[in-house]
């Protein structure tokens, strides 16, 4: 191929959009993604997308932007997770079970009763990076930037709760709060993510990325720097690649992310094998 | 309560008073009035759910009473003291040591709590946790991945950690069990050196062979106080011998007996 040919898809302007939508939105899950790993939050993460198909879809009938609509509902859901689990009393997973498939049910049921649909319900499912307009990634833009602030303001406070929250709460650390926050970035996060990766997909991007990168270091600040660079490849790279393989954007962002995480798996076991041969 | 508020007096680092602290409807501890002085181990020793962690958490804070008072380095809410008062050093099933950290990324979480996001790690905290590392002799690890270790030596981590918090109280949470010979050792001696510096240090433990050595007083607990002064006599008293033969001839009862002897005297607490 030409090099004309491999620069041809930055030709087209919403094919620039797209890129730095799936560069901003590749780095910032898989950040993120560090935490979830770390502190098992995956499941949380795929019930928070789940939740906020219902806010996307109450936008749209209101004629609000989307984004609102699901970052009111992620952010919500993301407290009511954080309460729900600091009370104890009900399992996490049997709320996420319950409320957030719920939740999802309720955003199909009032699309379906929909005359037309003019919402496609497979770009939500599986993202739509291609449409991605010039508003929408400002939003991107800004959403990534509140979240890697907060990241980087909270970063040993989040570090230590995650490690151990209950001695760093003895220590005078507001573990709580620490969580609270992590959870609206989360929520943040997902909803950034959507229209990259769509509902489905999304989760893999928060877990994918940093799970590769906990293969292949055993200290914090270089896991969340190789998982931004996986996650970064992965959404840029599958972009990429799907310009030229025609299949859907999302689908081959989260297939390329999965190849690296098992590269990584090889990676760690060749390292390991030549350890023990030398 | 008619009685005045209560207050640290001078010397005493910890003071609780007519303590009830409960898990739903489970009271884990009730009339607990205990001092512990700057300056002194105090031990505690009890059977199994007989309230030990109960009151070292209440103590950190991270418990709150239901019932009774307290005063932590002066504050009636130990939350409520500045970042870094309180060291708790936990049982260490608490952390998942798969954790991407090594010995030193843990010793040095001891320093967050002291430093304001703005602020830094500078050369006085990679001072400070050096030294800490040192006290457990665990300088030679420091590059080592946490989940490498055997028991004793992250027991030896978590108490480094606590140490390089520059903590004013020290809570200890049976750091004894399951470690090697010379861990314990090293942690006995550590104890002893900051208790001679003026450390307030509660900690809990199951081994009574050799409480004289450990402490200047011990405490036993079943869910109330049943003994506390110079750890030889407690020990000599047989009030710890006592329980351990109640507890383990019967068993239950006596704990439901308990619970609901805690709700007679306490009917304000009842749901």
């Amino acid at each position: 191929m030409s090099l004309e040919g491999l620069i041809e898809p930055f030709h087209y302007a919403f094919m620039q959009r797209a890129f730095v939508a799936a560069l901003a939105v590749g780095l910032l899950c898989s950040t993120m993604g560090t935490y979830v790993v770390l502190r098992k939050l995956s499941f949380i993460g795929d019930g928070i997308a789940h939740a906020s198909f219902a806010g996307i879809v109450i936008a749209y009938l209101r004629g609000a932007n989307f984004y609102i609509g699901a970052a009111v509902v992620a952010v919500v859901t993301a407290v009511g997770i954080g309460f729900v689990s600091r009370r104890g009393r009900i399992s996490i997973d049997t709320t996420i079970g319950v409320l957030f498939t719920g939740m999802f049910a309720l955003g199909v049921y009032l699309m379906s009763q929909q005359r037309s649909y003019a919402i496609d319900l497979q770009s939500f499912l599986f993202g739509d990076i291609l449409s991605v307009q010039p508003q929408d990634l400002w939003l991107i833009l800004a959403l990534s930037a509140v979240v890697a602030a907060t990241v980087v303001v909270m970063f040993r406070g989040l570090l230590y709760t995650s490690f151990d929250p209950v001695v760093a709460q003895a220590s005078g650390i507001a573990a709580p709060s620490y969580e609270y926050a992590l959870l609206v970035m989360l929520a943040l996060t997902i909803v950034v993510a959507l229209q990259a990766v769509g509902i489905v997909l999304v989760a893999a991007l928060l877990v994918t990325p940093a799970a590769a990168a906990y293969q292949l270091t055993s200290r914090f600040a270089p896991m969340m720097m190789l998982a931004a660079v996986f996650g970064a490849a992965s959404t840029v790279g599958g972009l990429y690649l799907s310009y030229y393989v025609r299949a859907s954007s999302g689908a081959t962002i989260v297939l390329l992310a999965t190849i690296l995480f098992f590269v990584a798996i090889g990676a760690k076991y060749a390292r390991r094998l030549t350890a023990r041969l030398s | 309560m008619t009685a005045a508020p209560l207050t640290c007096a001078a010397g005493e680092a910890a003071v609780t008073r007519d303590l009830v602290v409960r898990y739903d409807d489970f009271v884990a501890l009730t009339d607990a009035t205990v001092t512990v002085h700057f300056g002194e181990a105090l031990g505690i020793v009890g059977p199994n759910g007989s309230g030990k962690s109960t009151l070292l958490k209440t103590l950190a804070g991270l418990l709150t009473p239901s019932g009774g008072e307290l005063c932590v380095l002066g504050a009636s809410q130990p939350q409520k003291l500045l970042p870094g008062s309180i060291a708790y050093v936990p049982q260490i099933e608490a952390v998942d040591w798969t954790f991407p950290a090594t010995v030193w990324d843990v010793v040095a979480m001891g320093r967050f709590s002291r430093l304001p996001f703005w602020r830094p790690f500078g050369a006085h905290d990679r001072t400070i946790v050096q030294s800490a590392l040192d006290a457990v002799n665990m300088q030679s690890l420091a590059t080592r991945h946490i989940a490498k270790l055997s028991g004793g030596q992250q027991q030896r981590v978590f108490v480094a950690r606590a140490i390089a918090q520059e903590p004013r109280l020290l809570l200890l949470d049976e750091p004894t069990t399951g470690v090697d010979a010379a861990t314990e050792e090293a942690l006995r001696e550590l104890v002893r050196k900051l208790v001679a510096g003026g450390m307030p240090v509660v900690m809990t433990t199951h081994d009574l062979d050799r409480v004289g050595e450990w402490f200047d007083r011990l405490l036993v607990l079943d869910r109330r106080v049943l003994a506390i002064g110079d750890p030889r006599e407690v020990v000599e008293s047989g009030a710890y011998a006592g329980i351990r033969e109640h507890t383990h001839t019967h068993g239950h009862l006596r704990t439901d007996h308990d619970a609901h002897e805690a709700h007679a005297a306490h009917p304000e607490l009842r749901r």
